[in-house]
């Protein structure tokens, strides 16, 4: 990161520090329901942004992630109320989200059919299968994911509620960015799936067998947006029903391009787009404007065209040069 | 100490329509250097690539250090000391010199990637050979020389004791091609074998100990430099005595064609390519454009032919200002245009021979009339074509993808220069052809400047430019050094030019 840029973050960081006191010291549960909403919202869109950036950086768009999501909601929604056990479900999301990566690595892999495509078929499938398999009588039987106090730290005064007294998933959420950004920036394997993503040629020159790489990593990928699936379900809204992802597969790709493609990048612009939801939500619950809520909603969207149209402006983000394309050797 | 640490014993490789090597047998010694010699698709690539492993003969056998083996893939090839710097370098751009260097081989400490250690062997071994890089510098930031550097300290970390280089010094000055050329007689003093695939021969000459030259697949002779002589080499490789020199008349200038002015003119970042060049290119004359690849050449070229916007400065042809006009407007002013990739901005590959021989004007008559194109007309014009220029086809309504290299190239020249043109720029025109194509469009240059056209030609071979030009121009780093007669044009000065080196 370059000096400029460094600095501009922490004058970001100071500024949203002091707005929130100052409104937190203004209207105290307000501030806090909006942040604490703004978090909530970040966890799917971070796990997606995950999914994505290991694709992403391997090569291999995925802008089926919406489907994983959607699919992954359901079983884990389905294995819970048959199970009557979170816990069963959320392994089934993510079982359910794995398979869905193995099938698009399948296609956009194996079979070197065109990523989007391959990821269309994701999208499409899981909108028609869950939508035909879905049983409006059935209820998750136990209740959702609740909150979990981390000690002390969740009595403190707004980022006690906010970050310390959230639902396991979200935690989970927080520690895969670590895990991930360790993974992806220090490890054998990230330097590796960072080369088969810029110069798959390369990396085939030193011995990497890039499409079993990507094939691994495309799969993998799938587990965190299978999380995400759980967390839809299981936490963030307890039930599941028709096309609940709302787009949001889709959000995360632009989450996932406004970070650059790396987990904290991600998670601060997942916090952005985050906040974006937790205002409209609030808007909406307390009627601030008087225009048909419809257009309030859009709020998200139209910030998130918005900025990945000015991110794009910016012109200092690359792409991984061989995104997209499939692999023939020699 | 073995006394072989690589050859081929019979191999044979075929695709499909092509035998591309033909029971070849090759020997390398420890610290010998053996030249593979020969013309684009002879089948030295494919020799030093079964070589290497990544491909499978179709038959006989691959010996490293006495054993005879069967490779599985290039990481066989690398554990058992067999390092390869490709033509195209096999860099991740945005990684740092030492992460590409350890690569699949990376130095681990509690699971993560030790670039510390990485840095230390890195730095010992650039010491050990004279190859200083910068271990954290990005490699997307190295000039190509350096790049090259990175790829050859690539295979020594994998403690490589055969180093094959496909056609290494393609990209570089004459300096830096001979800097390369000591560089690996040192490394031969330590032990290591060469395999050095070029098409060059004054470099043969200078640096081999053994030469191989293959044609057509098949090893037609092996010999030494002080055996061999230049004229003796491209024998051999084309099959038949070739002229090197191309025969031509003293240049007899008349008025100014082309006339650049202070031509800025940015490349596909956004960064600026051509820095002001003002250039004149008169009727009867040929400007040779030299300088090393990526210096601003393609994009000098593109904006004169408008394939590329300038952003500031002026193009003029026969006095009428052209700049930023669209191709059409360019091409109907006169100008014929060879371009650099012939496969993109040359030929539709899928369009047949006779439709790519009308590319430049199937809509004026008489090819076509009222948007409605006439074939026969057409057809009769690509025969003539096809005759004129010797493309070898069954005919011309097969696809211009069945032809090879030379014949596309010929089926381009013929069609530029089937109408009378004021000024043909002409990019990288034999590239990855054979001999016997380049003498006959270097021939049909010569002729088309002798009519009075004027040729701006740009080419990567110092040498073509050498041989063609009546004047040089030298770029380095988008801005025109200098400006030679041919007579003062000498390689060295040329070189020291292409280096930016002006004094």
């Amino acid at each position: 990161m370059k000096a400029r840029q460094r600095q501009l973050l922490w004058i970001a960081v100071v500024l949203i520090v002091v707005l929130s006191c100052s409104f937190y010291s203004a209207n105290g549960p307000q501030t806090t329901a909006v942040l604490a909403g703004t978090v909530r919202a970040a966890t799917l869109l971070t796990l997606g942004a995950l999914c994505g950036m290991i694709g992403e950086r391997s090569g291999v768009v995925n802008i089926g992630i919406e489907g994983q999501f959607l699919m992954s909601a359901f079983f884990a929604f389905t294995v819970t109320s048959i199970t009557g056990s979170l816990f069963m479900g959320a392994m089934a999301g993510i079982a359910t989200g794995l398979t869905m990566g193995w099938m698009l690595a399948a296609m956009a892999v194996g079979l070197k059919v065109d990523q989007i495509i391959a990821g269309t078929v994701l999208n499409i499938g899981a909108l028609g299968l869950t939508s035909f398999f879905y049983d409006g009588s059935r209820s998750l039987g136990v209740g959702k994911y609740t909150n979990i106090d981390l000690g002390s730290l969740a009595d403190l005064p707004l980022v006690g509620t906010v970050f310390f007294s959230r639902p396991p998933i979200t935690y989970l959420t927080m520690a895969l960015l670590v895990v991930v950004h360790v993974a992806l920036f220090r490890s054998v394997w990230g330097m590796r799936t960072r080369a088969i993503g810029e110069h798959p040629g390369a990396a085939d020159t030193v011995g990497i067998d890039v499409l079993r790489l990507r094939y691994i990593n495309v799969t993998l990928a799938g587990g965190f947006a299978g999380l995400g699936g759980s967390y839809l379900a299981l936490e963030a809204v307890g039930t599941f029903s028709r096309g609940m992802s709302g787009g949001r597969g889709f959000l995360a790709l632009a989450v996932m391009i406004f970070g650059r493609r790396s987990p904290f990048g991600a998670y601060a612009a997942a916090l952005f787009f985050g906040f974006t939801t937790a205002l409209q939500n609030h808007f909406q619950l307390n009627s601030v404007f008087d225009i048909p809520p419809q257009f309030v909603g859009m709020l998200p969207f139209v910030v998130t065209i918005i900025v990945v149209a000015l991110s794009g402006l910016m012109g200092s983000m690359r792409d991984p040069a061989a995104l997209g394309q499939t692999y023939e050797k020699g | 100490m073995t006394d072989l640490l690589l050859a081929a014993r019979n191999v044979t490789k075929q695709f499909p329509g092509v035998l591309a090597n033909d029971d070849v047998s090759v020997e390398l010694k420890p610290g010998r250097i053996l030249a593979l010699l020969g013309e684009n698709g002879a089948g030295k690539s494919t020799l030093v690539n079964v070589l290497f492993g990544m491909y499978r003969p179709d038959g006989g056998q691959i010996i490293i250090k006495d054993e005879v083996v069967d490779l599985r893939g290039p990481d066989d090839a690398i554990s058992r000391g067999i390092g390869m710097v490709h033509q195209h370098f096999q860099l991740v751009p945005p990684m740092r010199v030492v992460e590409n260097i350890v690569l699949g081989a990376e130095p681990t400490k509690r699971g993560l990637v030790d670039l510390d250690e990485a840095r230390l062997r890195v730095v010992e071994l650039s010491t050990k050979y004279g190859l200083e890089v910068d271990p954290d510098a990005l490699v997307e930031d190295l000039p190509v020389g350096m790049q090259q550097r990175v790829e050859i300290l690539k295979a020594l970390y994998r403690n490589a004791d055969v180093l094959i280089l496909d056609e290494p010094t393609g990209v570089l000055t004459p300096q830096e091609a001979d800097h390369l050329l000591r560089v690996l007689r040192g490394l031969t003093e330590t032990g290591v074998g060469i395999v050095f695939i070029t098409h060059k021969l004054r470099e043969v000459l200078a640096i081999a100990d053994d030469i191989v030259v293959l044609r057509e697949g098949r090893v037609v002779g092996t010999t030494t430099p002080d055996q061999a002589t230049e004229s003796g080499l491209a024998e051999m490789m084309v099959g038949r005595s070739v002229v090197l020199r191309v025969e031509k008349q003293v240049a007899q200038p008349g008025d100014v064609v082309l006339q650049v002015d202070d031509l800025k003119v940015n490349d596909d970042r956004g960064q600026l390519a051509v820095d002001g060049v003002s250039l004149q290119v008169r009727a009867g004359e040929i400007v040779g454009v030299a300088g090393v690849e990526g210096n601003g050449q393609r994009e000098l070229v593109e904006a004169i032919t408008g394939l590329r916007h300038a952003s500031s400065g002026a193009m003029a042809i026969a006095g009428k200002p052209l700049t930023n006009n669209s191709t059409r407007q360019i091409a109907e002013n006169g100008v014929g245009h060879i371009p650099e990739d012939r496969e993109k901005h040359g030929i539709i590959a899928a369009y047949s021979l006779a439709e790519n021989s009308v590319l430049n004007r199937y809509h004026r008559t008489p090819f076509s009339s009222r948007g409605i194109m006439h074939r026969e007309v057409i057809y009769e014009h690509a025969q003539s074509v096809v005759e004129e220029f010797d493309v070898r086809t069954p005919s011309v309504t097969v696809a211009a993808s069945s032809l090879s290299g030379g014949n596309k190239q010929k089926l381009i020249v013929g069609r530029e220069f089937s109408e009378n043109i004021k000024l043909l720029v002409a990019a990288q025109p034999t590239r990855g052809i054979d001999i016997g194509a380049i003498e006959f469009i270097h021939r049909r240059i010569v002729e088309q400047r002798d009519k009075g056209a004027a040729v701006l030609l740009v080419s990567a071979e110092l040498d073509e430019i050498l041989s063609l030009a009546d004047r040089v121009a030298v770029l380095y780093d988008g801005k025109l050094v200098d400006v030679l007669d041919a007579n003062v044009a000498t390689r060295e000065r040329v070189g020291l030019l292409m280096a930016g080196i002006t004094d």
